[in-house]
């Protein structure tokens, strides 16, 4: 059974961990034996669903939100309170005010994002939507009801733009990240649409846009133009956020408001576009990426072929390659913004998802990788969890 | 009347493939089969009152997508998923 360690300043999980794994055709667990070594994969679940994304409360460790559709019936989220042995239906999913007849309304299409409310406010969540909505429940994911009043704001709904300004699949709203030491300090992204903050429990959304690149041609002050592809916050620094945007890796220190293009630092070669972002836990130096082609027409693939992580130790100084394990050669993998995630052990595991069904992990916070799963469906997301008593 | 309910929708009604409900319109009887079946309607029916872009629904032979189309007592409507997925 996991138990908590103390690691420098901070604590470290230790014991099995369980990859939660939301798929295009269902959802699958992968758990670990103590040592990290040896993986078992689990029947799938909802098999032939939609899984964009499977959560657990790190609050209670035992429940588990999902955000499923299917290729015909639309969005709902499911609630395990057993560790994912059973599984019931939100009674109210997320979905957008009903407008009078006439007038053009928007209509959840899936539910994207999962997260956890603050510490202190147990039972709470927060999902995003495609396309974009942000919702909220506080009974543990029963009922869902619009969170602040973006959904509805004129001006929001201007830089959410349309469903063709978005990602191929639907434009999302992902990213919803709580400051750990304030519950009412929030930030999100949209894709498109950029990054936003509030400060007072949604009352007051403002984008955090400021030294962001765009898409060459566009204005950078139009927050439609805009495409965060993942944010994430510093654990241990919750002043530090990272960014993997359409156009480069960023690097924001609060409480300036100013992003820096840390992915310049990146080899040319390679350049620095992908789609997830992880960061360390206990060290805000740390954070690592998967970079993707971004060349011509987007391939989206590793870059040659070859597959890899690139890691920064300073901040986004400078990166190193790490690829020992990975294939050398003819491997086109995409790994999405959901399916790439660690865990909280010491050394920090980090587990990658590719879009043709592998999942490598490294024990050795990326200097190693082995694959620990194969065959799977089309890979949507990837967390590590670790399950209490 | 009776509604066919396609395989997608059966973990709703205890598997049941047929079901009969009461209702003057479609909206009513779809209303009907979530009272008795919670988060059915949603599954098939936007916010925005529409059909799902993937779901069809026949009144005997006839197509319809709107919920105000009358009902018959001795009519039976099906409930398609539409040719898609993969």
């Amino acid at each position: 059974m996991a138990r908590t360690a103390m690691t420098g300043t901070a604590a470290a999980t230790t014991g099995a961990v369980t990859l939660l794994i939301g798929t295009r055709k269902g959802a699958f667990t992968l758990r670990s034996d103590g040592s990290r070594r040896t993986w078992k994969l689990s029947p799938p679940m909802f098999l032939g669903h939609i899984v964009h994304h499977m959560m657990l409360d790190p609050r209670d460790r035992r429940t588990i939100l999902m955000a499923v559709s299917t290729g015909h019936l639309g969005p709902t989220v499911y609630r395990s309170t057993d560790a994912g042995k059973t599984w019931k239906e939100s009674s109210a999913p997320p979905a957008f005010r009903k407008v009078p007849e006439g007038e053009k309304g928007r209509s959840v299409d899936h539910v994207f994002w999962l997260t956890p409310c603050h510490a202190n406010e147990p039972d709470s969540w927060y999902a995003g939507t495609s396309p974009q909505g942000l919702f909220r429940s506080d009974n543990g994911g029963v009922t869902w009801t619009a969170f602040s009043y973006i959904n509805e704001d004129l001006q929001y709904l201007e830089w959410m733009g349309t469903v063709q300004d978005g990602t191929p699949d639907g434009p999302k709203l992902h990213s919803i990240i709580v400051d750990p030491r304030n519950p009412k300090h929030l930030y999100f992204a949209m894709s498109g649409g950029g990054v936003h903050e509030t400060v007072d429990g949604g009352k007051t959304f403002l984008p955090l846009i400021q030294g962001l690149e765009v898409v060459e041609g566009f204005d950078p002050a139009t927050v439609t133009f805009h495409d965060p592809h993942c944010v994430r916050l510093c654990p241990s620094n919750p002043d530090r956020l990272y960014q993997q945007n359409h156009c480069g890796i960023y690097r924001l220190d609060r409480p300036s408001d100013q992003w820096v293009r840390i992915g310049k630092n990146m080899p040319k070669a390679i350049g620095d576009i992908g789609f997830p972002m992880v960061v360390h836990p206990r060290d805000a130096d740390v954070a690592w990426v998967f970079p993707m082609d971004g060349s011509t027409v987007w391939p989206r693939v590793s870059l040659g072929g070859k597959p890899a992580a690139y890691v920064t130790r300073n901040a986004g100084r400078t990166w190193s390659r790490l690829d020992k394990g990975f294939p050398r050669a003819d491997a086109w993998w995409t790994v999405k913004r959901q399916a790439m995630s660690r865990d909280g052990h010491d050394p920090l595991g980090l587990y990658v998802g590719t879009t043709s069904g592998e999942i490598w992990a490294s024990r050795t916070e990326g200097q190693r990788w082995t694959c620990i799963a194969r065959h799977l469906p089309e890979i949507y997301s990837i967390e590590a969890a670790t399950f209490g008593r | 009347m009776t509604v066919h309910i396609p395989s997608a929708l059966r973990s709703y009604t205890n598997q049941q493939g047929e079901v009969q409900v009461d209702g003057a319109t479609l909206g009513d009887v779809l209303s009907a089969l979530d009272a008795r079946y919670p988060g059915f309607r949603f599954r098939i029916v936007t916010e925005q009152d529409r059909i799902r872009p993937h779901i069809r629904i026949f009144v005997n032979d006839q197509q319809t997508q709107e919920l105000l189309s009358p009902i018959g007592q001795e009519d039976r409507v099906y409930i398609v998923c539409a040719l898609s997925g993969g």
